[in-house]
């Protein structure tokens, strides 16, 4: 169940350009577990979007299925949201965007709607460069079938049964960008100073601009020897510093803050590193980048920060050459070579 | 020898990729423009290069387009298969062969006349380059052909002309081929055959033209600007044909901006979920596919019918199951069609069955799947897709609007109380819908694939989702009402008798009945065009004592479909079939009927006995 929130608004709530206060763009009340990582991202959505003035109607939410996948419910009551197929939340949202150039397209998904069941329309939707926010709410594990190991937790991590996951866990943000993809940064739904600036930068990227958030699962991977463990790197996370620059594009990696670092101390004794970006770090050099993932992965740091950007590459209507208008725009007259052109193509037929 | 004049059927016998495909084109085209009623069909392997395939022509001057089995001439160009060709030729038919080899003596009947012409041999000594003597040793059969069945040379000609225009020598080229072949026949053979060519005037202003190229330019048409896809025979031509009228009329020739996406999916379900993403945004968004991208399609098509996103497929059917025979022809996608995906569905179905009607029906599909916000899936198959058919001409009214269906805009949003996205506020089960971005503060909804209730939230309310579910079923009593009606063949009933069909089993259940007339047998036929069934199909069915299904399935799919829809008798549904992978014949159906109807005398002959 969804509830409304109540409509009361303070008089005083600060309003942004538009006019608008904040909860202007609030959702639903969420139904997640209390202290759900993805409730944090939700809220920084709901921030980034207030503070950037976006006109609410002029964003769609689009997801696949799991408890991250139900957050559109929980941010921008007044856009529109479809909370499609598990895993299948790529194509739907390159549909909508072939359909209207002119929206800004907010992907929402799990690991285990990503990195599994829909691994193969993430890696395509990076492929086409789809102008679009993508952001996993990365828990390690299955939520909402009650706490499977998801293929992003780490190799060794202990669930709250107990069992220890023996697999490789797949690095979406590496991945990203091995693939191509054109903006790439990783975060934590606790550290809102953080997210709430990179949501921003991602918006304001044309292409796609993917957003992987550690957002633990407090219910099922939140136990002593779990990776995704949300009280530890709760505790430690503001002493990763803040990353408070301003999203205008050809800033964003002067403002940088450089070389920063926290260590998170799990229980079992694995060290875990959160990191801004090192000072080795080109963001718009793909190597580098590449580089610095591994040897922070190596290290059992966690990078985080904006990782990756390239402003160069077409986006899919600019490779496809779409024109400025917007498809679900066009008229019969715009679409239909009518009545004479038929009677020439019916001669050549003949 | 009897003259038979513009009645057979010849077949040719090449090997894939050897440019037989322009040859027999050539051939057919001229006897269209002969104004003879021909119906070419492609046999063909799943296969690139080397393995045989056939082209079958079937000249009708009664104009039937449907298969006919028997083969009067056969023109062998694959040694391969020679063996199996020659024993396909009917008794006092002819078998056309490249004579430049001598032809072992097992293959000689006695029954069937022989006709060598050294093909390859005239071929290499006309032409140099070893490209050129393949594909115009394909020609040489043409201009052969033309001389023995009679042939309007000067059509063939003028084709030559029309393919090759602006390409002097390779028009030269063709028609030294073509002469090759007419001087080889002048010097040694009695022409014309017995079976030949006669001038008339039968095509009138009809068009020769595949349905896949048909249901491309019909969503052109129709508006369509998204198109997702993802390859597959037979459908891969149907993404084909819309993007090169796309290309040709609705890019800008300054700019090079295009009024369209097409995109290649990594699959099948990447198309469906394309498709709905566009639609869901108020675009006009379709794809095509066969079986199993429709299997594949199944999760999405149950989304887009449950939280009601319009969307169009064309399912241009094949030989399933499984991959099965990828190049044959089969209406076996029915029942998957129809009920597609979990839990209660069921989609609307069209069943095109020329390629004027591939056209009309892909271009409404998009009218109906916004008017009743649910998928469309367009029923075609391989035969009519891929093989070129004599068509009513392409037909679209200069006034024709598209319906856009139940969408409110900006200023009907400020204007009515609370929207409700699920409402049946009309009384016929279709609700309201907005756009993303219509609106700052109004007529924002979440489309789910879970249930909700009328305002569409989520609810796991039993007696919520049950109003959902029942209003779903108020909507399908109005797609009844707005889908293609069947077409009758008569006023008024003649006989106790029905056939039954739809699709590409008409041409040759048109056939059958007139056959069955013939041997004074009368029955009363209905073509089916839609599925939900309108209440024609109920009274048709109702009124007649038997009524012969058609179909190309193993299971009577479509049989099975009335059996549950409407509740009918199922003695009284009697299946005609064919799942051979090729197109059902006329013959097949009559020998069909007539086995029952003798089989059903027979045993009320022995019940009356009894009752003595
Ligand atoms: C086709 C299909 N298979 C399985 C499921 C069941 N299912 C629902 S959510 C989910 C996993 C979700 O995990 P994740 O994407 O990581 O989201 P989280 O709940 O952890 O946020 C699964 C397997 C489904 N809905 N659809
Ligand atoms: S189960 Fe885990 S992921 Fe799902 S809502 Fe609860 S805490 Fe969040
Ligand atoms: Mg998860």
């Amino acid at each position: 169940m969804s509830y409304l929130k109540p409509l009361f608004r303070h008089p005083k709530l600060p309003k942004n350009k538009l006019g608008y206060t904040q909860k202007e763009y609030e959702g639903s009340l969420s139904t997640l577990c209390a202290g759900c990582g993805h409730d944090s991202i939700s809220a920084a959505i709901v921030q980034a979007c207030f503070e950037m003035s976006v006109e609410p109607h002029k964003v769609a939410k689009i997801s696949g299925i799991g408890c991250s996948s139900k957050t559109p419910t929980y941010f921008l009551g007044n856009s529109h949201g479809f909370n499609s197929v598990h895993g299948r939340m790529p194509s739907v949202a390159t549909g909508a965007s072939m359909a209207n150039k002119d929206m800004v397209y907010f992907g929402v998904s799990g690991d285990g709607d990503s990195a599994s069941i829909g691994m193969g329309q993430f890696v395509h939707v990076i492929r086409r460069n789809l102008n679009m926010v993508y952001i996993v709410m990365n828990n390690g594990c299955y939520g909402l079938t009650k706490g499977q190991d998801s293929a992003t937790a780490d190799q060794g991590s202990r669930s709250k049964a107990g069992s220890v996951n023996p697999f490789q866990a797949i690095d979406l943000a590496s991945l990203a960008i091995e693939l191509g993809a054109t903006f790439v940064a990783q975060s934590f739904s606790g550290d809102k100073q953080q997210l709430v600036p990179l949501i921003k930068a991602a918006m304001h990227h044309k292409g796609f601009a993917f957003l992987n958030v550690i957002s633990p699962c407090v219910t099922f991977n939140n136990n002593p020897g779990s990776t995704k463990s949300y009280d530890y790197v709760r505790e430690h996370i503001e002493a990763t510093s803040t990353l408070d620059f301003v999203p205008e594009m050809p800033e964003i990696k002067t403002n940088y803050e450089k070389g920063k670092s926290t260590r998170v101390a799990m229980h079992d004794g694995t060290l875990i590193q959160l990191n801004k970006l090192a000072t080795d770090w080109n963001p718009e050099d793909r190597v580098s980048v590449a580089n610095a993932l591994q040897h922070a992965r190596t290290k059992n740091e966690i990078l985080t920060g904006l990782l990756y950007v390239n402003t160069e590459w077409k986006d899919l209507h600019g490779t496809l050459s779409t024109c400025s208008t917007p498809l679900n725009k066009l008229k019969e007259t715009d679409l239909c070579p009518g009545t004479e052109v038929l009677k020439e193509i019916n001669a050549g037929y003949r | 020898m009897t003259k038979t004049v513009n009645d057979f059927i010849i077949r040719f016998a090449n090997v894939n990729g050897t440019g037989s495909a322009s040859a027999n084109y050539l051939f057919a085209k001229a006897i269209f423009r002969m104004g003879i009623p021909v119906t070419p069909k492609n046999i063909f392997p799943s296969n690139i290069q080397g393995l045989p395939t056939w082209y079958e022509v079937r000249v009708s001057e009664k104009g039937y387009l449907g298969r006919r089995e028997g083969i009067d001439i056969l023109v062998s160009v694959n040694p391969q298969s020679m063996a199996q060709d020659i024993k396909s030729v009917k008794p006092g038919g002819y078998f056309m062969y490249d004579s430049t080899k001598k032809l072992p003596t097992p293959y000689f009947r006695e029954d069937i006349h022989y006709l060598g012409v050294p093909m390859m041999e005239m071929s290499n000594e006309a032409f140099s380059d070893p490209r050129k003597r393949q594909l115009l040793k394909n020609i040489i059969y043409v201009g052969a052909l033309a001389k023995l069945l009679n042939m309007d040379y000067s059509e063939i000609e003028k084709l030559v002309g029309e393919q090759f225009e602006g390409k002097k020598q390779l028009i030269d080229a063709n028609i030294q081929a073509l002469k090759l072949g007419m001087d080889y026949v002048e010097a040694n053979f009695d022409y014309p055959l017995s079976f030949h060519l006669e001038r008339r005037n039968l095509i009138k202003d009809k068009i020769l033209v595949d349905g896949n190229t048909a249901c491309g330019l019909g969503a052109v048409y129709g508006g369509a600007t998204v198109m997702a896809w993802y390859p597959i025979t037979p459908s891969t031509s149907v993404a084909e044909a819309f993007e090169h009228y796309c290309e040709a009329y609705r890019t800008d020739p300054e700019t090079g901006e295009k009024k369209f996406a097409i995109i290649q999916a990594e699959d099948e379900l990447a198309a469906m979920g394309m498709v709905i993403g566009a639609n869901w945004n108020g675009a006009r968004g379709f794809t095509a596919t066969s079986g199993p991208g429709v299997s594949l399609m199944n999760e999405f098509l149950g989304l887009a019918y449950f939280a009601e996103v319009p969307a169009v497929l064309v399912d241009v059917q094949r030989t399933g199951p499984s991959t099965g025979m990828p190049t044959r022809t089969q209406q076996s996608d029915i029942l998957l069609a129809a009920y597609a995906s979990h839990g209660d569905t069921k989609h609307v179905l069209v069943f095109p069955a020329t390629p004027h009607e591939c056209f009309e029906m892909t271009a409404e599909s998009f009218d109906l799947a916004e008017r009743l916000q649910t998928p469309i899936m367009v029923m075609t198959d391989l035969d009519l897709g891929m093989n070129d058919h004599i068509s009513e001409p392409f037909h679209w009214d200069q006034k024709r609007k598209y319906d856009r269906g139940k969408v409110l805009n900006a200023e009907e949003l400020e204007h009515i109380g609370r929207f409700g996205r699920y409402l049946d506020v009309d009384g016929d089960g279709i609700p309201y819908r907005t756009y993303p971005g219509t609106h700052p503060t109004k007529g924002s909804f979440f489309t789910r694939g879970t249930s909700r209730d009328e305002y569409a939230a989520y609810t796991e309310d039993g007696a919520a989702y049950k109003r959902n579910m029942d209003r779903l079923m108020v909507k399908w009593e109005t797609a009844k009402k707005v889908v293609p009606k069947a077409h009758l063949y008569q006023k008024e009933n003649k006989s106790e008798i029905g056939i039954l069909f739809y699709g590409t089993s008409t041409f040759s259940a048109e056939e059958a009945k007139d056959i069955l007339e013939e041997n004074g047998i009368i029955v009363d036929a209905i073509r089916i065009r839609a599925f939900p069934f309108g209440e024609e199909v109920v009274q048709f069915i109702h009124s007649h004592s038997t009524v012969f299904v058609i179909e190309q399935n193993r299971d009577a799919q479509l049989r099975s479909m009335m059996i549950m829809e409407l509740e009918t008798n199922p003695a009284k549904l009697i299946p005609v079939l064919n799942y051979d992978g090729m197109p059902i014949t006329a013959d097949a159906i009559k020998n069909q009927i007539l086995k029952h109807l003798n089989l059903e005398n027979t045993q009320h002959h022995e019940l009356s006995k009894t009752a003595l």
